[in-house]
Order: C-alpha cells, then sequence, then structure tokens
C-alpha cells in the first residue's frame, strides 16, 4: 500500500507540477463548454418553438413538456465521452514511456516495488486526474440544475458512465505506455485502439446476425447508450469493469515479459 | 556478498553475457573493467534484478536475484549509466521519494534522505529543481539515490563518465569514502580510475571475463619487459650505441635532443629483470653525465589493450 501511494503520489505531483494537467483540464473544459452551449442553446431554442407552436394552435394545447435529460444532458455525455478518448491518451501516453526514455525506469524496475503496484499507482493517478476533468464539466450540470429541472439519478448514472468508460480508456493507455519508450506512439496507438472498440459495434449491422450480436457486445459505445439514458445496468458495470482489468492484467504481461526480451 | 555463478545472458542469437563467474566479498570494491559493449551493464542489470539471466545463479546477500529479487531489491543500491533521475522533481522530494519505495519508513526517512545528501554533498541544493542542475550535481544525486536507504550492496555503472576532471577527483572520492561501509562494484572503461578505487579488478571482454587480479598484480604479471627513460649528457651517437650494447637491452631509442650535448633516450629490457643498475653503470662508467632515469612499468592501459585484444597472454 505503500508503495501504490508513492507511486500515486509522485505521478499525481508530476501532472500538477508540469504544465500537463493545466493544459489537458483546460482545454478538455473549453471544449467540453463548447459542446454545452451549442447543445442547451438549441435545447433552449427547440423549447421556445415547441412553445409558440403550441400557442399558436387553433386547439389551445397545452405546450409539450420536453425533456431536458434526454434532449440536453443525454447527447452532451455522449460526446464528452468522445472527447475523452482524445484526451486521456495525452494523459497516459508518459506514464511509462517517459521512465523509459529517461531511464528512471531502472530505478523504478530495480526497486522493492511489485509491477502490480507501480501500474496500480499509474493507473489511479492517471484516474485522478480524468476525476478532476469530469468535475470541472460537472459544473455545467449544476447550471442546468440551477435553471432547469433535470432528474438527478440519470445525471449520475451517466457520470458513472463516463467515469468508467474513462477508466477503460486510461487502463489501455497505461498498457500502450507500456510497450513503447516514446509517448506519441503510446497516445496513437491508444486512440486507434480505442477507436477500433469503439466502431466494432457499427460491423454489426454488415456482417451475419450472429457475430454482429458478439461483436456488438465487444461495443464501448454501446455499453454507454444505456448509462447516458441513466438507466444503471450491471451488465455494462461488469463489461467496463472487465475491460480495465484487462488492460491493467496487459500492462502486466508487457512489463513482465519485457525483461525476458531484454527491454 | 556477491556470488555470480556461470551467468549467461542471450539477447535473441547475441551472446552478451558469456558465463561469467566471481565473487565480491564484504566491504570490498570490485571494478568491472572492459571496453564499449563488453557485457558490463548486462552483468551489473542481471545483478540488480532488471534482467533476469538466461541461464546461471546470482546471489546478493544470499538471495538469489530471481527466486528472491524483492529482498535483494531492498538491499542494493544502484546507479545506471544514466542517473535515474525524475526531471521536474526537487532534490529533496525525489529523494524521498525513492527512500519511500526503497522500503525506508518514515520514522528514519527524513534522517536517511539528510544523510545521503550529506555524504554526496548536495545539501545545498536540495530545494532545487533537478532540470536545472549540472551534470555533475546530478550524477552526485544519482549517487545519493543509490545510498538513500543505506545498502549492503552498491552498483554503480560508469560513475564518472561525462564529468570534468574535477567533477570526476570528487565523484572518486566519494566512492573511495563509501567503501568499507558498503560491498561496491563499479564498471568503467578508464583504467587508472580502476586501479585508484577498486581492491580487484575484473577485466570483461565480449561477455567473457579475461582476467581478475589486483591492479597491482595485473600489471606486474603482465609487464614483461621493463621500460627506462633516461637523460644523458653526452655524444649522443655514441651513447646511443652504447646502450644498445648493454646485455639486456632489447632496444634502444633517441626520443629528443635537448642541446647539443645532452638528449633523452628509451630502454627497453629483453626480460622483467631490472637493467636500470646496469644501465647508470654504463653511462657513468663513459664519464658522461646521468641527468635522469626513470623505470616506467607497463601502465594499466597496456595491460588492458593485450588482454582485450589478445586474449591468449593470459593462459
Amino acid at each position: 500500500m505503500r508503495n501504490f501511494l508513492a507511486i500515486f503520489n509522485r505521478e499525481v505531483k508530476s501532472y500538477f507540477s508540469s504544465p500537463i494537467a493545466y493544459i489537458v483540464i483546460g482545454l478538455f473544459l473549453v471544449v467540453c463548454g463548447i459542446f454545452f452551449y451549442l447543445i442547451v442553446s438549441s435545447f433552449a431554442q427547440y423549447c421556445m418553438y415547441a412553445d409558440m407552436q403550441a400557442a399558436q394552435s387553433q386547439y389551445r394545447m397545452p405546450p409539450p413538456k420536453l425533456n431536458i435529460n434526454m434532449m440536453a444532458i443525454r447527447p452532451l455525455l455522449n460526446n464528452i465521452s468522445v472527447f475523452a478518448l482524445f484526451f486521456l491518451p495525452m494523459i497516459t501516453m508518459r506514464l511509462y514511456s517517459d521512465e523509459k526514455k529517461t531511464g528512471t525506469a531502472e530505478l523504478l524496475l530495480t526497486s522493492p516495488v511489485t509491477n502490480a503496484q507501480h501500474i496500480l499507482g499509474k493507473f489511479a493517478a492517471g484516474g485522478l486526474l480524468y476525476l478532476v476533468m469530469l468535475g470541472f464539466t460537472f459544473l455545467f450540470m449544476i447550471l442546468l440544475f440551477i435553471f432547469g429541472n433535470p432528474e438527478t439519478g440519470p445525471v449520475f448514472v451517466g457520470y458513472l458512465g463516463l467515469l468508467l468508460l474513462g477508466l477503460c480508456y486510461i487502463s489501455f493507455g497505461v498498457f500502450f505506455s507500456s510497450l513503447t519508450e516514446n509517448q506519441i506512439i503510446a497516445a496513437v496507438s491508444t486512440i486507434a485502439f480505442i477507436l477500433f472498440f469503439w466502431a466494432i459495434g457499427w460491423l454489426a449491422g454488415s456482417v451475419n446476425p450472429g457475430v454482429g450480436k458478439v461483436l456488438s457486445q465487444f461495443s464501448l459505445i454501446e455499453h454507454f447508450e444505456d448509462f447516458a439514458k441513466g438507466v444503471l445496468d450491471t451488465k455494462h458495470v461488469v463489461f467496463y469493469l472487465s475491460f480495465i482489468t484487462m488492460g491493467l492484467f496487459l500492462s502486466f504481461v508487457s512489463i513482465e515479459s519485457a525483461k525476458w526480451r531484454g527491454r | 556478498m556477491i556470488d555470480v555463478q556461470n551467468v549467461t545472458r542471450l539477447f535473441g542469437q547475441v551472446m552478451a553475457v558469456n558465463d561469467v563467474s566471481f565473487r565480491v566479498e564484504k566491504g570490498e570494491i570490485l571494478g568491472f573493467l572492459g571496453p564499449n559493449a563488453a557485457g558490463k551493464t548486462t552483468t551489473m542489470r542481471i545483478l540488480t534484478t532488471y534482467l533476469p539471466a538466461t541461464s546461471g545463479t546470482a546471489k546478493v546477500a544470499g538471495f538469489d536475484v530471481h527466486e528472491d529479487s524483492m529482498q535483494v531489491r531492498k538491499r542494493i543500491g544502484y546507479l545506471p549509466e544514466n542517473p535515474p533521475l525524475y526531471p521536474e522533481m526537487r532534490v529533496r522530494d525525489y529523494l524521498e521519494f525513492v527512500a519511500k519505495i526503497k522500503g525506508v519508513d518514515s520514522a528514519n526517512r527524513n534522517k536517511a534522505v539528510d544523510e545521503a545528501m550529506d555524504k554526496t554533498a548536495i545539501t545545498d541544493v536540495n530545494q532545487r529543481v533537478i532540470r536545472t542542475l549540472s551534470k555533475g550535481y546530478k550524477q552526485r544525486v544519482g549517487l545519493a539515490q543509490a545510498l538513500v536507504h543505506n545498502p549492503d550492496v552498491l552498483i554503480l555503472d560508469e560513475p564518472t563518465v561525462g564529468l570534468d576532471p574535477k567533477q570526476i577527483i570528487e565523484v572518486r572520492q566519494l566512492i573511495k569514502n563509501l567503501a568499507g561501509n558498503h560491498t561496491i562494484i563499479l564498471s568503467t572503461h578508464i583504467l587508472p580510475e580502476a586501479s585508484k578505487l577498486c581492491e580487484r579488478v575484473v577485466i570483461i571482454d565480449k561477455g567473457k571475463i579475461v582476467a581478475e587480479e589486483t591492479p597491482e598484480n595485473l600489471t606486474r604479471k603482465l609487464g614483461g619487459s621493463q621500460r627506462l627513460t633516461l637523460v644523458v649528457g653526452g655524444p649522443s651517437a655514441d651513447v646511443l650505441k652504447n646502450l644498445q650494447a648493454i646485455k639486456g637491452v632489447a632496444k634502444a631509442q633517441t626520443i629528443e635532443k635537448i642541446d647539443k650535448n645532452k638528449a633523452k633516450f628509451v630502454v627497453e629490457s629483453k626480460s622483467a629483470e631490472s637493467i636500470s643498475a646496469d644501465v647508470a653503470k654504463a653511462v657513468v662508467g663513459k664519464g658522461w653525465s646521468l641527468y635522469e632515469l626513470t623505470p616506467e612499468s607497463m601502465s594499466l592501459e597496456d595491460v588492458f589493450l593485450h588482454l582485450t585484444t589478445k586474449e591468449e597472454v593470459v593462459q
């Protein structure tokens, strides 16, 4: 536990003592903010339009109740999940690549720290940074709560989904970082890999139904749909947790086997 | 303290370390000498558990580097060729981090860090960010990192490489001060360094140990011939002729005319027996003046070249 915390603390400090954390968090919020504005303002326009239509109609119908959860929050969460896909590899790419490049890997791997301890320490540090990113986007939700009346439950479920999905990106980010000493390669392979598992569900329509069903079960985004709608289903939680475990396990294997290959 | 037996390491088809065996006793400084790519670093990496050996066993403080790697790791301090520093950290924070992952408990950590900084004379930069330090300071922080948990064994891979002469002297002095409390293995390709620092030298070439001796023995054993330089006042052609005529002299040469009546000569003996007395007698007997007579034993540099260019010399 002490070793885990030591690694975790060092990584977190190193994020915040370099510009990485601030730039990633800042730009992530800028992008999310732009989309928040676009989505919310188009939702507001839509509401106004619907009200007007109702007022003008000859039957004097009451204006329709438009669901802010479904029409604003859900697309926003979907958008954030895409931005995270491009931002998170930027924070995971250095985790092992940098250690290999500067030679600190030799310190880490000759210290009495187990592979599991440093993998989890680094993973958790990336997770914390992501949590901070998500935390700031929650400010947007607070605005919606102040000026509207969304349902609370689905918002939290949506955020749980975002967290789990992001941790999937991070665990594979750690894995790809452990494969190479080049940070760019680590980031690009992470993005490509995640995109592949993202789009694998789209193939489902063009292959035979049996295979298609299997493929769509592997799709990262398919499992996010329910979360975005506010539906909490254990099968999706289990899928994400398995995905995270897989990434961490592969990191373990890659570090262990690099030893035999000669690093 | 360190017991290496028949260790071999392959990288694909390339044999980086080939059947290497040696022992280091407690408190000893062992020099690991060899040209680049001789297998020094690989051997050290095996000892520090960074790489596993393909075959053979290595034990540090009685623990096998493969079976009990965590126990070994607690007992070694390792300075790789590039000091493993996190450039964005402050010196003190960095050493505290290393102390933590090396298993120094929190009650002793501050003291351990202070001591390590004191020994390596880096206390004055303890709040500096590592990136901004000079190469010499970085090397010393690297050394402090290896010392911070007061390990039984120190493994230093080319600790003086890339430093300026003053820094080299400082780092060497530092290593000398550490001897006794720690068992030290250090690798180098600089020979005077090995002869100054080490009690015993292992010469390794192409993955194999070619010699293992004290630096003095090595020089003596392989110094097959003796060389003298002398400055004689007298007609230089005559002097040279006379020098060549002395029994036991293999070769004599004029290397420098100092002035009209004075010149510098080099004389090489046929065997290891001393010829200084005969040479002096011959010069003085002719009535010439002898200004200088310096015996030169073969330097470790020559020995090293001998060993690594033609191995049969040892056998």
